[in-house]
């Protein structure tokens, strides 16, 4: 598990240009094993999803990679930068290396097309040599593999149920084997009992292929459940990553606190949900010091000031905040 | 999330964001030109168009700016005095196409039904009848007919085009949420039309209208080229008309049509830039903010587009430096 695969350095996402740039992501530094699945949560707006479209370089206009370095470790072979690829090779590492799972990707389906010529479209350009009878035996596997008939691959998108779509979405992501799929609230738009189901499938798909999950939600009781380790988000920058049950059973950043005080446990004594009061800051006009300091209950002298830095607080958790100055070694 | 308040600077610039696109305020200030000619071209034009002088066939110089023709007609003063009927031809026939268009393309597309039936056949009717021949037919029965005849008769065979487009439009617009939730909230047809479908359709029908203005335009200039509207009164037809009548291009005398074709094309350029704004304008997407092209990390210029994100700066960090990490 110590194994890299992905390894998000000093990433910077900016929106516009020159003054007028907004800076989404801040300075990320994340680093995702081989085999795990990390969480990155946050409220609406702390850019979780930039950062997720920001590593992939899928950001529309005006979005630009501002600084930065996004490795890729292959199964075999040196690792490459990601934001230096060309087009061609950006085009070929996609999907084969890092897929995608977007945030409403059932409505991405083509209406017009039936879901086999879909899936099959993915196979057919990214390995040309396959057969077609191997590409529909592939398609066939992959529909079993989420939980769908394979007879459903001659339906129509709209012949199938949200969920399902979403699993034919799923499935097109595995088509091609990729080592990371980044999932962006892939079950934000369904209902959680489908959503169990789903995550379900998902666990038992990653424990036989064996690949690297990046699950973005803003739904924490879901990620303390179904990953490895937690990064939280705050204001475009990662404000504290820890593995997943020391997260839930103690948190150390003031936001991460407020987070896990929004929904109830299941067990254990009843508390108050408390939530966080106020909104998340806009991107424009940042608070000087830590982002979070006007709206943190314990803020103190230094907060307002200069911006913590994320290190390591104790073994294995990394925080951002000057509650808990890191530990040894100063600031990564 | 709330709304910070932008700066008062930023405010006033962003009420005044269509002005501010280049190409739109572009194609407004030609256009503008064109309309102010239009109207003072008979009096700033330093010569009578129909006086003869002795400067037969001169080449462009001080006193005859764009030269003069066979007869030692100063061109630009044609120029000048043409620019009315062509604008106002152009524009009246936009203007009413584009009313028709909305009204009949809109009703139907929204009422459905046996009145889009019929106001679909009225259009396909319209479709197909031939604009110029109609135009040529009517102005031979009329006796000098004006600018206005011909206007109107262009804006009323060339509706349809728009009315069809609209209506398709507007088929797909009045099944969508926010119109079923206003007709469910139970606001009136009109209102539903003008304030929830009418400013969806804005590029539409501003498409449409740069559209009709240019083949109004185009139609007019046609009829002055081959000899059928009045000769009497000018326009940047009848210069052609007598160029091409005079083998102007035999006897090299290229300033006497070339004006007259460039003001043609500028007009066009003109609308459509301005066909351009609008779309920008009313669909924030196409915009485009400021500069499309940058510098990338390994210094070439690459356009922004979508699905291949510009990395602007490498990263001064220089040897990956392993991290420590403990598994969980």
């Amino acid at each position: 598990m110590t194994d890299p695969v992905l390894e998000i350095r000093g990433l910077r996402v900016d929106y516009g240009l020159g003054d007028a740039a907004v800076h989404a992501v801040r300075d990320v530094d994340l680093t995702l094993h081989r085999g795990e699945v990390l969480g990155l949560a946050g409220e609406s707006g702390s850019g979780k999803s930039t950062l997720a479209y920001g590593l992939t370089r899928l950001l529309p206009p005006p979005g630009v990679v501002s600084g930065g370095q996004v490795i890729y470790h292959p199964a075999d072979g040196p690792p490459v930068d990601v934001l230096t690829l060309s087009p061609a090779q950006l085009r070929k590492f996609r999907w084969a290396e890092t897929s995608i799972v977007f945030q409403g990707a059932m409505n991405s389906l083509n209406p017009v097309h039936k879901v086999s010529t879909q899936l099959l479209d993915v196979i057919k350009a990214h390995e040309p040599q396959s057969t077609a009878a191997g590409r529909l035996a592939r398609a066939r596997d992959l529909l079993r593999l989420v939980g769908i008939a394979a007879d459903r691959l001659d339906s129509y998108p709209h012949q199938l149920s949200g969920g399902m779509r979403q699993r034919v979405m799923i499935a097109m992501a595995l088509a091609l084997e990729p080592q990371v799929v980044i999932m962006d609230e892939p079950t934000t738009a369904l209902d959680v009992v489908m959503q169990r189901q789903i995550l379900g499938q998902l666990a038992e798909l990653r424990e036989r292929l064996d690949f690297a999950v990046l699950f973005i939600t803003h739904d924490l009781s879901l990620l303390v459940e179904f990953s490895d380790r937690i990064a939280i988000m705050y204001g475009g920058r990662i404000v504290e990553e820890a593995p997943a049950a020391q997260l839930y059973g103690r948190a150390l950043h003031p936001y991460t606190e407020g987070l896990l005080h929004s929904f109830p446990a299941l067990r254990g004594p009843r508390r108050e949900l408390t939530g966080i009061p106020g909104s998340p800051p806009d991107l424009r006009a940042m608070p000087e010091g830590c982002a979070f300091h006007p709206r943190c209950p314990k803020a103190f002298d230094p907060c307002d000031k200069k911006v913590p830095a994320l290190g390591a607080a104790e073994p294995g958790r990394d925080v951002a905040c000057w509650l808990h100055p890191v530990a040894a070694g100063g600031p990564r | 999330m709330t709304q910070p308040s932008a700066a008062p600077g930023r405010a006033k610039r962003r009420r005044f964001r269509f002005v501010a696109n280049a190409k739109a305020t572009t194609g407004l200030v030609i256009l503008g030109i064109y309309c102010l000619f239009a109207v003072i071209g008979p009096w700033v034009a330093p010569y009578d168009p129909d006086a003869r002088s002795g400067d037969v066939l001169q080449a462009p110089s001080l006193r005859h700016w764009f030269g003069t023709t066979h007869l030692g007609q100063d061109i630009f003063s044609q120029i000048l005095v043409g620019a009315r009927s062509v604008m106002v031809v152009g524009l009246v026939a936009g203007v009413l196409a584009t009313i028709l268009s909305i009204l009949i393309g809109v009703t139907a597309g929204y009422i459905g039904g046996a009145a889009d039936e019929g106001l679909s056949a009225l259009s396909n009717v319209f479709l197909v009848i031939p604009a110029l021949p109609l135009i040529i037919i009517v102005t031979s029965i009329v006796e000098q007919a004006s600018d206005t005849l011909v206007a109107l008769i262009i804006g009323c065979t060339s509706w349809a085009w728009g009315a069809r487009v609209l209506r398709a439009q507007t088929l797909s617009l009045r099944r969508r949420d926010y119109v079923e939730a206003a007709r469910a909230t139970g606001e009136r047809p009109w209102r539903i039309i003008l304030f929830e479908i009418l400013p969806n359709l804005t590029a539409i029908i501003a498409s449409g209208f740069v559209g009709t203005v240019i083949f109004a335009v185009m139609s007019e200039i046609t009829l002055a080229f081959i000899g059928i509207s009045s000769i009497s009164s000018w326009n940047w037809g009848t210069i052609l008309f007598w160029a091409q009548g005079q083998q102007a291009l035999a006897q090299g005398a290229w300033w006497w049509f070339v004006p007259a074709g460039l003001a043609i094309a500028l007009l066009g350029t003109a609308l459509a830039l301005i066909n351009f704004g609008i779309d920008e304008f009313v669909s924030p997407r196409l915009r485009s903010a400021g500069r499309t092209r940058i510098r990338t990390a390994d210094g070439r210029s690459v356009r922004m587009r979508v699905g291949f994100t510009p990395v602007l700066a490498p990263t001064p960090r220089t040897v990956p430096v392993p991290r420590e990490e403990v598994a969980p």
